[in-house]
């Protein structure tokens, strides 16, 4: 059954050594890419810039730019004259939020009466607007309710709330979006790597003609992809080490969890990748169309799997979808162990549907690979 | 079965879609024979050679190799048999040896015998020097001897070769086919086709293929007592003079005339046996053409073919092409 299969290694091997510029790429390309896109997919929200137009002129109109600067997400700008100059900062992009501080709001807080300020928000911008807008709510209620219990004798309001929520955030205390996003990343760029590695292993050889004298052979045809699949696997996996150490040591993402086990449940998900990448191969009628074929497998891996968008709010008919893309299942594995610090029982079950996958992909390759032409 | 013939076809054809790249073809090699198979490009060699190979499926018919069936047998073929292709199959980026020792493994050598059988195939095609040189970086005719050796690695009994002489030079063209003359010594059975009448000549058997039918087939010698070759009451003459294309011209436009090709500097014209040597002279000498000298020849293997095509053009195959494709839609 597996005929031939030393020989299809021990050949690939020496393609591989012939050919170190495929090699460097496939080596060292994510890991450009992962720093790039790891910094550039930081979602943290701080230093918000922000222009202020006081047309108030008190004492408390003259404090209140500190409050917003104090939460460390705004930055003010300077101030401008009119509040049409806050629409033009606005608008000009220089800005993304705009205080508005009117005429009798000092003479307003002084008196008691209910004191007005307009924060203007740039909605292009969704992730920094609704961050801006909960911090400028949380600003606005903490005065409130100091005040108002202050009015009743009542000092430090905060710190005797009748209902208080303590909330808690396990595993990645300091909020920080890079060690949630680089692990995604992983996932993301390990299915480049691999799709594309193997995408043209097999139409290479049929655009070249050297196919036609395998053919001939008494070669199997399993021996045929498995022996493609192994020298790419061994690839795979040395990627797979550099990526996950780049995560560790560029961007100082803690493993919290077992990194033996991260390494051993890699190898279902690349060998899932490389497997998509062969039948690719089989099916593709000269190498530009592999290419085409690997960079559409891109796109729901990105979209669908949860690495962008939790799934769990997603409508039911792409929410159903998603359970088909193999990187949903490897990010509950990268994720959970690197950031959680998930064991073994946590995991076996997105492990055993990432073998279901490669199973599943051996046998179309094999299926559709015929040792004939046309 | 060492009583099966090598290679037996037995009506098979061919379809591509609407067209038929071969027809209803049938013939034995026997076992040790160098079957030469000729014919213009695209009348549908390399076609059979790959549904010899099991590289294309038959539309119909059935051939065996060695007695095995290539449709239903075909893993078990592919132990005993070697194909080298008309281009080059090979790994450029391997080194000869490397190549050697990759199909060695493929046909499950392994060790010591993997080594002494490259040796061995080394010995016979020559190229030690070349040997850690990439194959890409071979010449034409040594690319062609590392395919042969590649395709004699696991000692096939039977071995195709397409257009193995194709573009490499005479002298290389010559010891390739010394090569195959010390393989048929071996008892094993080659399968070559080519476009060069010389090679033709040295095979024991020589099929031609015309527009995807099988229309002669025998030995170089019984081809050319073939009807169509020398018909009744004709004789073949060869010309010699200064201006041979107004020799060709002057002779088609003869009443005696039944045929007339160039065939380099001479003109080989099949003319009525009633006309002699210096009926033509003095014929020639009426339009003025000086002849250096005229004698009556045989045919050689390239009249043969060049009278069969016409004979066939004439006819019109595609007569018995269609009568036969018409039966088969009212079977």
């Amino acid at each position: 059954m597996f005929r031939g299969l030393r020989a299809i290694v021990y050949k690939e091997f020496i393609h591989m050594r012939r050919d170190p510029l495929t090699v460097f790429v496939a080596l060292f390309v994510p890991v450009i890419q992962l720093t790039i896109f790891g910094y550039a997919v930081d979602m943290d929200v701080r230093n918000i810039p922000t222009v202020i137009c006081d047309q108030d002129r008190s004492a408390a109109s003259r404090e209140l730019p500190g409050r917003f600067e104090n939460t460390g997400y705004f930055r003010i700008l300077h101030e401008v004259e009119n509040p049409d100059g806050l629409y033009t900062s606005l608008r000009s992009g220089e800005a993304k939020i705009g205080i508005l501080i009117p005429p009798g709001f000092g003479e307003d807080r002084f008196s008691g009466t209910p004191a007005q300020v307009q924060v203007l928000l740039d909605g292009s911008d969704i992730t920094v607007a609704q961050q801006a807008l909960n911090t400028a709510n949380a600003i606005g209620l903490r005065a409130s309710l100091t005040e108002s219990a202050a009015r009743f004798g009542v000092a430090d309001p905060m710190r005797r709330m009748p209902l208080d929520i303590l909330p808690r955030l396990l595993f990645n205390p300091t909020m920080r979006s890079a060690n949630f996003m680089v692990p995604g990343l992983i996932g993301i760029l390990l299915w480049i790597v691999t799709v594309f590695l193997t995408s043209v292993a097999i139409v290479r050889e049929r655009e070249k003609g050297t196919i036609e004298q395998l053919f001939v052979t008494p070669l199997s045809r399993q021996a045929f992809i498995i022996g493609k699949l192994l020298p790419f696997a061994l690839l795979g996996a040395i990627e797979a080490c550099v990526i996950i150490s780049a995560a560790r040591f560029i961007f100082g993402i803690p493993i919290n969890g077992s990194v033996l086990l991260l390494a051993l449940l890699t190898v279902p998900y690349l060998l899932t990748g490389l497997m998509v990448g062969l039948v690719i191969s089989t099916r593709a009628a000269n190498q530009a169309q592999a290419m085409q074929f690997s960079a559409l497998t891109m796109l729901p891996s990105v979209i669908l799997s949860g690495f962008m968008f939790p799934r769990a709010s997603m409508p039911l008919i792409i929410y159903v979808m998603t359970f088909f893309v193999p990187l949903t299942y490897f990010l509950e594995i990268v994720r959970g162990i690197i950031i959680r610090g998930a064991i073994w029982a946590d995991l076996w079950d997105e492990a055993a549907i990432l073998i279901v996958f490669f199973l599943v992909f051996l046998n179309l390759a094999v299926r559709r690979f015929r040792k004939q032409l046309g | 079965m060492p009583e099966a013939p090598a290679i037996v076809v037995d009506h098979i054809t061919r379809r591509f879609g609407t067209f038929t790249a071969v027809n209803d073809v049938s013939f034995t090699v026997n076992r040790g024979e160098i079957f030469g198979f000729l014919g213009p490009n695209g009348a549908g060699k390399s076609t059979l050679i790959r549904v010899l190979c099991g590289l294309l499926a038959p539309s119909e018919g059935r051939a065996t190799l060695d007695g095995l069936d290539v449709v239903s047998r075909i893993e078990e073929i592919r132990r005993h048999i070697g194909y080298m292709a008309q281009e080059f199959t090979l790994y450029d980026d391997l080194t000869a040896r490397e190549n050697m020792t990759f199909y060695s493994m493929v046909y499950g050598l392994s060790g010591a015998h993997l080594r002494s059988r490259i040796d061995a195939v080394v010995g016979l095609v020559g190229g030690e020097e070349y040997l850690d040189r990439r194959a890409g970086a071979l010449s034409g005719g040594w690319k062609r001897r590392l395919a042969l050796a590649c395709a004699i690695l696991h000692e096939p009994t039977i071995i195709f070769l397409d257009e193995p002489t194709a573009g490499i030079d005479p002298v290389a063209r010559r010891e390739l086919w010394d090569l195959f003359f010390r393989l048929a010594d071996e008892d094993v059975t080659l399968f070559v086709t080519t476009h060069y009448t010389d090679e033709a000549e040295r095979c024991t058997n020589v099929g031609y293929i015309y527009q995807s039918n099988l229309i002669a087939h025998g030995t170089p010698e019984k081809l050319k007592m073939m009807p169509q070759v020398r018909p009744e009451g004709t004789a073949r003459f060869e010309i010699d003079a200064a201006d041979i294309t107004r020799v060709h011209a002057v002779l088609r436009e003869w009443e005696h005339t039944r045929d007339t090709t160039i065939f380099g500097a001479v003109v080989h014209s099949l003319l009525d046996a009633e006309v002699n040597a210096d009926d033509i002279r003095s014929f020639l000498n009426t339009k003025g053409i000086e002849v250096r000298h005229i004698r009556p020849i045989e045919p050689t293997l390239e009249d043969v073919f060049v009278s069969l095509t016409r004979f066939h053009k004439e006819r019109g195959l595609s007569s018995p092409h269609n009568e036969r494709n018409q039966r088969k839609e009212t079977d």
